[in-house]
């Protein structure tokens, strides 16, 4: 997950769908992020490069909605619904993620348990 | 010059010193008994109650009120002070006494040769001006040509000079000797030889040349005396430089500490020779030390006798081994494996002086503060029995009107038993007679001090200066050096400042070269960023 501020960024994802649970009036997708541009990298304990302003998952609630459909701590939301979350404040990364309107969402995350295993199975067949 | 003397610090009170100094030391014999007396009765007070009157003198330093003062068990307690006791000097007291007078004749005729020298050499350096200007008029009036303008322009010019040079030379030089030096002061004697030189051959010059060919030019003479005059002035000023001014900038921290109690300080000397840093330190020590006690001393020796006479080696080995461990290199092994067993011996001991230490320092502690209090509380109380009387009060009641000295008599004797228990206490009652209280406490009250001013100087320990000169207990210093005493001081250079009781012992630190560089921040870079790590849950 090498990153070069104004290069084309290469990531193997994986596509995560969150459906919201209601909780009292809120609807809370149980997992807590960290991050963004405006926010310290080099704190960041998921990240591989410390100059990453990603966003990164931090806390993951057992059994909540985020638990049930896949998501990991220390995964890097890339985008939401759509969205580009790679390079965004950490007040818009929550706002996207918790749009009233919305009851689903579509998440791609990236992790280096991903890039490893496609280059294990890459690597397992030979070149064509 | 200070060509002077050996041992004396004080060299023009040495007169008086001599008999102050056996005056002060009979007495301090006589209050040490004195004190072993009442210690003896400070133990013992807690079974019998000693009622004395108040108007008693309890303290009984001075050698006038020696005979007055008995208390009740005197006779159990009080070593025995006979006639003959006050008038007999012990041997010690002789060789000191002859010493005194052999330094003070040495003394006086070294320090009157130096001032016979030095007077001799400023009317040979004042007169020498003069002397050039007058001897053409002596020698050979009718040949001199007369002096216009310009020339008595000069005539003010070297009147003026010489002037200053007088008021500059007064002011350098013209001032009591501080101390006596055990060598010449180098940089004097530099300079008297350079200025004797100096107007040496000035004058080789004029005899050659002005005497003996008669020279008419008057004005050219005028200007030669008023070319002497001038570089006399920068002789002095040199003078300053070297004397007063090279030593100014400190550049070597020198620590003093005083041998027996380990008080220590530390000062800032700039260029000086050794005898020179050992006057200012000394002086130093005058003013800053606390007043060496004694008395306080006397705990720790106890203890330190105490481990020396714990153990005793006997070997039990052979005959030949039983003789005392000589110095011969074959008994060098016994005497060291004697000393090495002595030692793990009084390692492996069970020693408990520690504890008793730690219970007795305890123990006095709280004496002190309860005898402190105590002693507080009696001064206050007799504080407010005295008040500054107004001026209308004068016409209403001129009868009991006192002065300082009879009010602070009037309350003195409230106060002086909790004083006399709180000195004893601490072990200061030899560093103050009851005249000097008195003459304090009246102090005191004439300016109007509270209770707490007065007993300030009771409760810590001032430094030496502020004492009777009797209890200076050392008037004569010793230098002890292993470097000659003119050489300058140096990085690590040691020395050791001894008297009579204690010695103070001097080390040397340079202040280090300091290298500084520089760095230039524009005013516009402090910008500032928040470094926030915030996490929400979504």
């Amino acid at each position: 997950m090498s990153f070069m501020p104004g290069q084309p960024l290469t990531a193997v994802v994986q596509r995560i769908q969150i459906e919201k649970l209601r909780h009292g009036e809120n609807l809370i997708l149980g997992f807590s992020i960290g991050g963004g541009i405006d926010q310290d990298p080099g704190q960041n304990p998921f990240s591989d490069d410390k100059t990453d302003k990603g966003i990164y998952v931090t806390r993951i609630t057992p059994r909540g909605p985020a638990d049930v459909a896949g998501l990991r701590m220390g995964d890097k939301i890339m985008q939401v619904n759509g969205w580009d979350m790679t390079m965004v404040t950490h007040d818009r990364a929550r706002k996207r993620l918790t749009k009233k309107n919305e009851d689903v969402v579509r998440l791609l995350v990236t992790r280096r348990s991903l890039e490893e295993a496609v280059k294990q199975s890459m690597g397992s067949y030979p070149r064509q | 010059m200070d060509t002077e003397s050996t041992y004396s610090g004080y060299s023009y009170y040495s007169g008086r010193s001599r008999g102050s100094h056996r005056h002060g030391e009979r007495s301090r014999e006589r209050s040490r008994d004195r004190h072993k007396a009442r210690g003896k009765d400070s133990r013992s007070e807690k079974s019998i109650t000693i009622t004395t009157t108040p108007a008693e003198p309890l303290l009984g330093d001075s050698a006038a009120r020696a005979e007055q003062v008995q208390d009740d068990n005197w006779g159990e307690t009080t070593t025995a002070v006979t006639g003959t006791s006050e008038h007999s000097l012990s041997q010690e007291d002789i060789v000191r006494i002859t010493k005194d007078l052999e330094d003070s004749v040495g003394l006086d005729c070294r320090r009157y040769f130096s001032l016979a020298l030095a007077v001799a050499l400023g009317l040979l350096v004042f007169l020498t001006p003069l002397a050039f200007l007058a001897l053409p008029h002596l020698l050979w009036p009718e040949k001199l040509q007369s002096c216009g303008t310009a020339c008595e322009g000069l005539f003010i010019s070297v009147a003026f000079k010489l002037l200053i040079l007088l008021l500059a030379v007064w002011a350098l030089f013209f001032r009591p000797p501080r101390a006596g030096l055990p060598r010449v002061f180098v940089f004097r004697a530099l300079l008297a030889v350079l200025v004797l030189l100096f107007v040496v051959s000035y004058w080789l010059f004029y005899g050659v040349r002005i005497l003996d060919s008669q020279d008419e030019n008057y004005q050219g003479i005028v200007q030669y005396a008023v070319s002497l005059v001038d570089a006399l002035l920068f002789i002095h000023y040199l003078a300053i430089v070297l004397l007063e001014l090279r030593q100014l900038q400190p550049c070597f921290s020198v620590c003093v500490a005083r041998s027996t109690d380990g008080e220590t300080r530390h000062y800032n000397l700039g260029r000086l020779s050794i005898q020179r840093a050992a006057l200012a330190v000394l002086e130093r020590y005058y003013c800053d030390f606390p007043v060496h006690n004694p008395a306080l001393l006397s705990a720790s020796k106890s203890r330190a006798a105490k481990h020396l006479a714990g153990l005793k080696v006997y070997s039990v080995d052979g005959p030949g081994n039983n003789a005392p461990p000589p110095l011969t290199p074959p008994a060098a092994g016994l005497a060291h494996s004697q000393s090495r067993a002595m030692i793990a011996a009084a390692a492996r001991r069970r020693d408990t002086s520690h504890n008793e230490l730690y219970y007795e320092e305890a123990e006095h502690e709280r004496r002190v503060r309860k005898r402190k209090s105590r002693l507080v509380v009696a001064v206050e109380e007799a504080f407010t029995h005295i008040k500054r009387m107004q001026e209308e009060e004068q016409k209403k009641a001129p009868g009991d009107v006192m002065d300082p000295r009879e009010a602070a008599q009037a309350i003195f004797p409230s106060m002086a038993r909790a004083l006399q228990k709180y000195l004893r206490t601490t072990r200061q009652q030899h560093c103050h007679s009851m005249e000097s209280i008195q003459q304090h406490l009246a102090f005191c009250i004439t300016y109007s001090m509270a209770p707490k001013a007065f007993l300030e100087c009771y409760l810590t320990p001032g430094p030496t200066l502020q004492y009777s000169r009797d209890h200076w207990l050392a008037r004569q210093w010793t230098l002890v050096s292993e470097v000659s005493v003119t050489g300058g001081l140096a990085d690590g250079s040691t020395f050791v400042l001894r008297c009579a009781d204690f010695s103070l012992v001097v080390t040397t630190r340079t202040i280090p070269y300091i290298q500084l560089s520089e760095e230039y921040v524009d005013p516009k870079s402090h910008k500032f960023v928040l470094r926030l790590q915030s996490e929400t849950s979504v």
